[in-house]
This record gives structure tokens, C-alpha cells and sequence, in this order.
């Protein structure tokens, strides 16, 4: 029989407001525990939650750019339950009115473009961390997550394979970080996501019971433990056996997936609106200004980049998957806007080898476009060649100073003088007499050879077209 | 000086008669002498007298609110800095609040002085103040007697003369049914008018901060000072306060009164109706209109309020869990002992009770049936006083259906003990402004006369119970000095 797979994912993006969502604390990662709780994140006696707008502002904004409703009336409901984690006994969330509704966003599947439709997303406060390892025989708590905003990101169950899952959270990945509501950082847990996976025989209309994985956070994670919960189910259902409805825990170094809670000890979580909050009215000014504001989206982007700019599909996609990159290749192209392909080879060549080399981040980067501009305009007026290029952004890189220091300092400009020149390519030619011969006797491939002497010779810093030219002058007279 | 009115000690303290700190002095003797009424958990002397130097410093500097240098008491329900804040429950015997709520803040401001925290029960549950972890308040006019509920202790502390004034709240009645059982002035304003920043939850929904004097106009100065917009709570109103301090005055021959014939049912106590409209007859001879008005889903109102209480306060007090704060059972063997133990030890019986009341009424299957519901019938009782309130500027009827009842009489009956509230918990609901003021007395003990207003209509409560108090004296009667039990 042949098995298709039903994924639809939960995905947890941490927006990026400076504060949380119901307290004035700080959202900044990596503080020491408990430093960034206030009494609100403690969830003391007494103390109520005032709503950030500023994680309002950045769900509609979500909204408006997957084509979704935004409900002018939302409500906070509370999801009751006790764990140490979770200060108040109950997690702030959204459930009857969440503030986004419905929504599509398209992706390349393996057959094509394919639209893959939301449900919802809604805010919601995070809970704090419980740490297990550092407190032998007992639990630590740290509550500086606690508060922080999320917004959950529901979609429906319309993805069919674990490629498609990826494909889907790449977009949003990319498309919270266009919309600067989210940093997308996947290692400190600003977004993850929870698979639902279940399989039904293909053709068949009804769902097959799912499973639902939880706290993915990784691209290469997340294909690997959908197919190895996939594959569960169908051995399962092969073997005549039933799939369980629970939660699940992936295990990266084991590649299984292991059971968490079954839904017998499922939580009731009471949810009823949350008191503390009255009903969050969105005006349509709100929603029209936020609209105005939108910036150019990545599937705008892209194909600004094939139609406008003339790249092909693979320099468009690479850029605008990332936005960082796709920033920094704007940067590099207000400086030199006739030179897209170019920019664009920077980017994606020489730059992402640089940053892959030394693991960092786009936005780390240790040559700032301008910079790099600033080294393309010297390559355009023909003061270094393409090649000795390439060789400077390494010493830029190192940072051993600008470009204009460092063709200076290493004298590394090109020879444009024809005399200079002439004499370079006279010792060349006699430095070679046999090729010489065979070139008159009509082996003009050699001329590559030639130059490539040439340059050699010269240390890169010959002016090629030059070369070429004054060698086939050179070439074409007579023997001496 | 006994029961000595907040706005005369205000003028004394102008005049110099007096200063703060002999009138600390004086109202911490008292609380001394009456310690079997057991009205505060807790009393803090050496900052009460260092308030009262700092307050008599700011009278001499000239720069004093009306309020500087007067004790006051608040109900243990209000977080107060560094001291210790218990909400009547052995859960919080150990808490000491590392802030001030936003009701305290205000006070401290004015300068008033603060004498202690008042006894309760145990977070706010209760109609007869036998719910405290640290036991029951007495009622000044008859020791065998309860005070009323949950702000008994703030009740007996002003009917006693222990303090002037004293903050409570009320969450289906907690201000006024005690004031009626104690001969006292309670009022709680529309909902949200007061921050609830800092004022431990029960029902966040209904619960309302309020105060207990011994007059109409003391209750107002007190008020005026505590309510307004609080950015910290979003639930609290920014309709601009009136300056209740200092304008009581209306004309009671425009007023018209509604009376509704629900009020005065089965269950009403003869004497106590008897006295009631005593009073309704004392404003239509001074000119007012009584008019009969129809509250028909009001009998709807206990049975919707003990839905949406304890649902709110099964979320609210799942925070006391023994992780943070508060008392941790001993030796917990894991994590659900831990959450086990210390809240069956932490909690009393009334509060399990409406914890498991509440977290019934929101499981799943039961929503729709009975939170949903609740909040469905509280609509149609608000939408009853509003057209209500289209006919009258006022409706009024008994506080409380008896006077008070005998300490254990009720103590078994929780049913019985909720009806006690009948006429208070519907205004609640509906989140109006309401008063109770002394309007006789039956059998020696106190009956309350109900004033509700319509939503951020505090000035015409206010001034309808200055009025009667400037017509009658029964807030100035006061319980027998007896010998301390």
C-alpha cells in the first residue's frame, strides 16, 4: 500500500519587542536566571498584566502579509496548569477570538508552487525554564523567559511530506524576519515549531490519527524526525496496530521519536477570558497604517530580482531566502545599481565563503557592503583586476584596512602602462620560444597561455584586456 | 474620643488641637484594649508612630492633604512593602510583600497613618469573617455575634472605634454587608474605579476595592483619594473622578428612588424590613418619588455568582503552588506532593471548596453548561439595571436579609451562608456602585439601608447617604462599651 503523509505545523515565533508581553522586563537572551523577572513575571500576589501594543502591532502586521483577517475584536484567555515553570498556574494565550485568522502563503513543493493555508496565530506569553542538569536531586528555575511574546503560527494539516513542512518554515522563517517582528534564531529557541504527523493510505479522504512532535528547532531536525515518525506510524499500521495520539519528543542522536504523554493524562486547561485583560480593540486606522508600512516582502523581492534586476532563479531564491543576505545585496546595490549580477556574485560567493569560514552571521560580517563597494568601485575604474579583487577582500577580511589602503600599501594596482607592459610580454615570449614557434605556425590557442605567462609574471596586476590586445599586436608581427 | 468622625480629626489636626502622633497613640491604645474583638492580623506600632512624625512634620511644613496625619487600617487583602500581607490564609502566613498596591500607594501619599492590617477571611471567601486562618472577628455590638464578611475585620475595627476608617473590598458584598452588620458606612464604587494593582485576587472580574467609615462623608474623603485611572491595571476606568471630598450636597426632592419588590421577599427578616422602609419613607418625606422597579433575573444572581467566583478564583489562587512563595509542605516527595501538600495544608475549607467548585464549572463539557451560563445570566441583570436606571436615579432595599447571626450559627451551611449576600451579590455582577448605611437598629443590633447607583455614579450615592445622615443619626449610634470577653 502506498502511505501519505498529513503534516501540519505549530510554529513559535519569538517577537522581537524590547519588552514582554504583559511586563516591562527586558526580552534580552542570555541574561543571568531570574534577572530579567519582574513581580509580573513571578506571577506575585497582586500584581495584573498590562499588553504590550508593540506585540499587537507586530501579529497584525503577520497578518496582513499572509492575506489573513484581522479580527478587530481579540480576547486573552487563560490555559490553566501547574508546572514549576509557569508562575502564575495558568499561561496567558489567546483561543476563542485570536487576533490573526485564517491566512495562505505559497510554497515551492516538489511538484510545483503549492498554497498552504493558516488557521490562525494568536499571542501568547512563553513560560519560564525548568533546569534539570546543574541542580543535582533537584529542579532550578528560570523565569526570564516568562512573559516573553510569542506568536503562534497555525496552519492547517496541508503539507504532504517533510520537504514541504521545511519549504513552509523556511517562508515563515524568512517572512518574520522581512517583517522584523522576529530575530528567527533558531538556537536560542526564538522560533520553533510542533509537527502534527499522520498518515493515511494514498487517496484516502479521511485523516489517520496523529502524533504530535514537540520543540523542533532545527530545518534538518525537523525533516529527519517527521519521516522517522512517519515511517512509525506506517510500520505500525502495517503491523496491524493502532497509532496512539500523544505527544512526542525527537531524539537527534538516536533519530526516534519517544513518547512524552499519552492524551489519557492529557491536561484539561479550563481556558475562559482572562479578567485581568479587557477585549483588545483593533481600529481600521491601525490596520490601514500598518499596512502602509509593510516592507517589500521576499516573494516581492524575488521576483523583483528575475524581472527587474535580471538574475537568474537560483541568485534570486539564494538571496531572498535570507533576508539578512538579501539586505546586504541591496546595500551593495545602491552603490553600484547597474551591476546586479555582479553584487549579486559578491554576495553569494567571495561573502557567504567568508562568513561559512568563520561562522558568522551576515549581519557580523566583518566587510560592511559599503565597504565592499568601495572595492567594487576600483575594480570598475580599472585600477585592480576581478582576480586581485578577490585577493584584497581577504586582506579586508583579516582587517588589515579599507580597500583603497590596501591596493596602495601592496602596490597591488594594475599595470596599465603599455611600455611596462610591452617589456613584460617581450621577456614572456622569450622566455618561450617553442610555443612561440608553434603559435606562427598557427596554434593561436596558445594565446591564452601567453597570457596567462603574462599575468603570472606580472602578479595579477596586469591590466588583462591590455595583455590581450598588445599580445595578438605583438603575436600578428613579424618574426624578428 | 471614641468614633470620632475622619473629616473632624482632619480639622483638628489643622487646628493643632492635636498631632498625628497622639492620635496614633491613642487609636493603638484602643486596638490594645480590644484585642478579643481580634479585628487586625497584624499591628505595627513603631511604623504607625514613625508615619504620624513624618505626617506632623509635613502639617508643620504646610504642605497636607486633607488626609495627613489620620490612622487608618488597611484589609489584609492589600500588598504593603515590607510588611507582612497573609489575605487572612495560613498559604500567605509568611509572605511579606516586596511592593506596595496601588491603593496603599495612593494613601501613603495623602500622608495617612497606618495602623495595621485588618482581619478577613481567608482571601475574600466568606459572609461572617469565621474564615481566617487567624480566627474569628467578633462583632463589636454583641461579642457572640459575626461582623459580617470578608472585610469583617476592617467592620469591627471602625464600629469598635480601633480606627476612623478602614479600606476593605468587595467582592460579592464584602464591604456592605459587614458595614450593615456592624452599624458602619461601606461603599464600593463602580467596577473598576479603584486599582486592583496590588490588592490580592479572588474574582478579578467582581472584586472591588472599598472603604468602611462611620459616615457618608468620611467614606467619600477616603475615596476620592484612593480612586482613579492606574495604568497598572488594565481594567481599571479613566472616567474622570468628582470631587467627592467636597460636594455631598443634593436635593432630595428631585430624586426618584426605585424600590423593587424582589428586594423585600421571602427570607427578609421582619424587623430588618420593617426598619428599611422606615428609611424609604424618611426620603419620600423629604420630597423624593419612590418607584416601584422590576430586577427580574436578580433571584438568578447567587446561583451565577457562585459560578463565576469560584471559577476566577480557582485560576487566580493557582499561583500558591509552594514554588515562589508562601508555605511549601515539608519533605515533598515530588513534584505533585509538592503542589498537594501545600495547598491542602495552606488552604482553608471555604477556599478548597470554591477551588474545586471552580475548576469543576471550566473543565471541559461543563463550560458551556455552567461558566458560559453564568455569564449569559450576568448580562441579563446588568441589562435589568440599566433599565432600571433609565426610570431612577437610585435604587435602594436591606443590605443583608437578617442582622448578625450568631459565630457558628451558619459555620456548616455554606448555602445558607451565601444567601446572606442575596441583595448585594446581583449589584456586584452588574459591577455598579452601591452603599450600606445604618438605618436602625433590631433587637440592639444594626440593620443597613442599600443605596445602589448607576455605573460611575458615586457623587449620587454618596450624597443620598449624606443626606439621610443629615436627617437621621443612626451612623452615629454606637455599639455598647462592653467588657472585653
Amino acid at each position: 500500500m502506498s502511505w501519505e503523509m498529513v503534516i501540519g505545523l505549530e510554529i513559535h515565533a519569538q517577537l522581537a519587542t524590547r519588552s514582554k508581553i504583559f511586563s516591562g522586563s527586558s526580552t534580552a537572551y542570555g541574561a543571568s536566571p531570574n534577572t530579567q523577572a519582574s513581580l509580573v513575571d513571578l506571577g506575585f500576589p497582586g500584581v495584573l498584566p498590562v499588553l504590550n501594543e508593540e506585540a499587537v502591532r507586530m501579529a497584525i502586521r503577520f497578518g496582513l502579509a499572509v492575506d489573513a483577517r484581522i479580527d478587530q475584536r481579540s480576547v486573552f484567555a487563560r490555559k490553566n496548569y501547574f508546572y514549576p515553570d509557569l508562575p502564575k498556574g495558568y499561561q496567558i494565550s489567546q483561543f476563542e477570538a485570536p487576533i490573526v485568522a485564517g491566512g495562505q502563503l505559497t510554497i515551492d513543493g516538489e511538484n510545483g508552487t503549492k498554497t498552504i493555508r493558516l488557521t490562525r496565530a494568536h499571542l501568547e506569553e512563553d513560560a519560564g525554564k525548568s533546569l534539570h542538569e546543574a541542580f543535582s536531586g533537584a529542579t532550578g528555575i528560570d523565569l526570564n523567559r516568562a512573559g516573553t511574546p510569542l506568536l503562534e503560527i497555525v496552519s492547517e494539516p496541508d503539507l504532504r511530506s517533510a520537504g514541504e513542512a521545511v519549504a513552509y518554515l523556511k517562508k515563515v522563517h524568512a517572512l518574520v524576519q522581512y517583517l522584523e517582528i522576529c530575530d528567527g534564531n533558531m538556537q536560542e529557541g526564538s522560533f520553533r515549531c510542533d509537527a502534527n504527523v499522520s498518515v493515511r493510505p494514498a487517496g484516502q479522504d479521511a485523516l489517520g490519527t496523529r502524533t504530535e512532535l514537540k520543540n523542533l528547532n532545527s530545518f534538518r531536525f525537523i525533516e529527519k524526525a517527521i519521516n522517522v515518525e512517519a515511517e512509525r506510524h506506517i510500520d505500525v499500521l502495517e503491523g496491524g496496530g493502532q497509532v496512539v495520539q500523544e505527544t512526542r519528543l525527537y531524539d537527534p542522536d538516536k533519530n526516534q521519536t519517544r513518547a512524552m504523554r499519552s492524551k489519557e493524562e492529557a491536561n484539561d486547561y479550563r481556558y475562559f477570558p482572562d479578567p485581568d485583560l479587557l477585549p483588545v480593540f483593533i481600529s481600521d486606522e491601525l490596520i490601514d497604517s500598518l499596512r502602509a508600512s509593510l516592507p517589500e516582502l521576499p516573494d516581492a523581492r524575488r521576483e523583483r530580482y528575475r524581472d527587474v534586476l535580471g538574475l537568474n532563479d537560483y541568485d534570486a531564491d539564494t538571496l531572498t531566502n535570507s533576508k539578512p543576505h538579501s539586505d546586504y545585496f541591496e546595500r551593495l546595490l545602491a552603490h553600484h545599481p547597474a551591476d546586479a549580477k555582479r553584487c549579486a556574485n559578491w554576495v553569494l560567493g567571495e561573502l557567504t565563503a567568508a562568513l561559512n569560514k568563520d561562522n558568522v552571521s551576515v549581519t557580523e560580517a566583518r566587510v560592511a557592503p559599503e565597504r565592499l563597494a568601495a572595492l567594487l568601485d576600483r575594480v570598475e575604474d580599472n585600477t585592480i583586476s576581478g582576480s586581485i579583487a578577490k585577493e584584497v577582500f581577504t586582506l579586508m577580511w583579516q582587517g588589515e584596512g579599507d580597500a583603497d589602503d590596501i591596493i596602495e600599501q601592496q602596490g597591488l594596482k594594475q599595470i596599465t602602462d603599455t611600455g611596462a607592459l610591452t617589456a613584460t610580454i617581450q621577456a614572456v615570449l622569450d622566455q618561450h620560444p617553442a610555443q612561440l614557434a608553434q603559435y606562427r605556425e598557427g596554434k593561436t590557442k596558445l594565446l591564452g597561455f601567453f597570457v596567462g605567462k603574462v599575468m603570472q609574471q606580472s602578479g595579477g596586476k596586469a591590466n588583462p584586456g591590455q595583455v590581450n590586445q598588445l599580445l595578438r599586436d605583438m603575436l600578428s608581427g613579424e618574426p624578428e | 474620643m471614641h468614633r470620632v468622625s475622619v473629616v473632624q480629626l482632619s480639622n483638628g489636626l489643622a487646628k493643632g488641637e492635636y498631632s498625628s502622633e497622639e492620635l496614633t497613640q491613642y487609636f493603638l491604645e484602643q486596638i490594645d484594649a480590644n484585642t478579643h474583638l481580634n479585628a487586625f492580623i497584624t499591628v505595627d506600632e513603631n511604623g504607625a508612630m514613625e508615619q504620624a512624625r513624618a505626617a506632623d512634620e509635613r502639617r508643620r511644613a504646610g504642605d497636607a492633604h486633607a488626609l495627613t496625619g489620620v490612622p487608618i487600617a488597611h484589609k489584609d487583602i492589600f500588598c504593603v512593602k515590607g510588611g507582612r500581607t497573609t489575605c487572612g490564609s495560613r498559604m500567605l502566613d509568611n509572605f511579606v510583600a516586596p511592593y506596595n498596591a496601588t491603593v496603599v500607594e495612593r494613601l501613603a501619599q495623602c500622608g495617612t497613618v497606618l495602623l495595621g492590617k485588618t482581619n478577613m477571611d481567608e482571601f475574600a471567601m466568606g459572609s461572617s469573617n469565621e474564615n481566617s486562618f487567624y480566627g474569628d472577628v467578633k462583632n463589636p455590638w454583641d461579642t457572640t455575634r459575626v461582623p459580617g464578611g470578608s472585610s469583617g475585620g476592617s467592620a469591627a475595627a471602625v464600629a469598635g472605634g480601633l480606627c476612623p476608617i478602614a479600606t476593605g473590598t468587595d467582592t460579592g458584598g464584602s464591604v456592605r454587608q459587614p458595614a450593615a452588620l456592624t452599624g458602619t458606612t461601606g461603599m464600593k464604587p463602580t467596577y473598576g474605579r479603584v486599582s486592583r494593582y496590588g490588592m490580592i485576587a479572588f474574582a478579578s472580574s467582581l472584586d472591588q476595592a472599598g472603604v468602611i467609615g462611620q459616615s457618608a462623608t468620611d467614606v467619600a474623603v477616603l475615596l476620592e483619594a484612593m480612586m482613579g485611572f492606574d495604568p497598572a491595571d488594565s481594567t481599571s476606568t479613566d472616567q474622570p473622578v468628582a470631587a467627592l471630598g467636597d460636594d455631598l450636597s443634593i436635593n432630595i426632592s428631585d430624586l426618584r428612588i426605585g424600590v423593587p419588590d424582589v428586594f423585600f421577599a421571602e427570607g427578609l427578616d421582619p424587623q430588618v424590613e420593617e426598619r428599611v422602609r422606615a428609611a424609604l419613607r424618611v426620603f419620600a418625606d423629604a420630597g423624593a418619588e419612590l418607584v416601584p422597579v422590576e430586577l427580574p433575573h436578580l433571584s438568578l444572581s447567587v446561583p451565577a455568582y457562585y459560578v463565576i467566583a469560584p471559577a476566577e478564583c480557582s485560576s487566580n489562587l493557582s499561583r500558591f503552588d509552594g514554588v515562589r512563595f508562601g508555605h511549601r509542605c515539608d519533605d515533598p516527595a515530588d513534584l505533585e506532593d509538592l503542589y498537594r501538600r501545600s495547598r491542602t495544608e495552606g488552604f482553608g475549607d471555604e477556599v478548597l471548596r470554591r477551588i474545586l467548585t471552580g475548576t469543576f464549572v471550566l473543565s471541559a463539557g461543563y463550560y458551556d453548561a455552567y461558566y458560559k451560563k453564568a455569564q449569559q445570566v450576568r448580562r441579563l441583570i446588568t441589562d435589568d439595571f440599566k433599565r432600571a436606571f433609565n426610570k431612577v436615579d437610585l435604587i435602594m432595599g436591606p443590605t443583608s436579609p437578617t442582622t448578625a447571626f450568631g459565630l457558628g450559627d451558619k459555620a456548616d451551611d455554606p448555602v445558607s451562608m451565601y444567601l446572606n449576600d442575596i441583595y448585594t451579590i446581583g449589584v456586584s455582577l452588574a459591577g455598579l456602585p452601591a452603599a450600606s448605611v445604618p438605618c436602625g437598629l433590631a433587637d440592639g443590633l444594626p440593620v443597613g439601608l442599600h443605596i445602589i447607583g448607576s455605573h460611575y455614579r458615586e457623587q449620587t450615592v454618596l450624597s443620598a447617604a449624606h443626606a439621610f445622615q443629615q436627617i437621621t443619626d443612626w451612623h452615629e449610634a454606637a455599639p455598647p462599651k462592653g467588657e472585653p470577653s
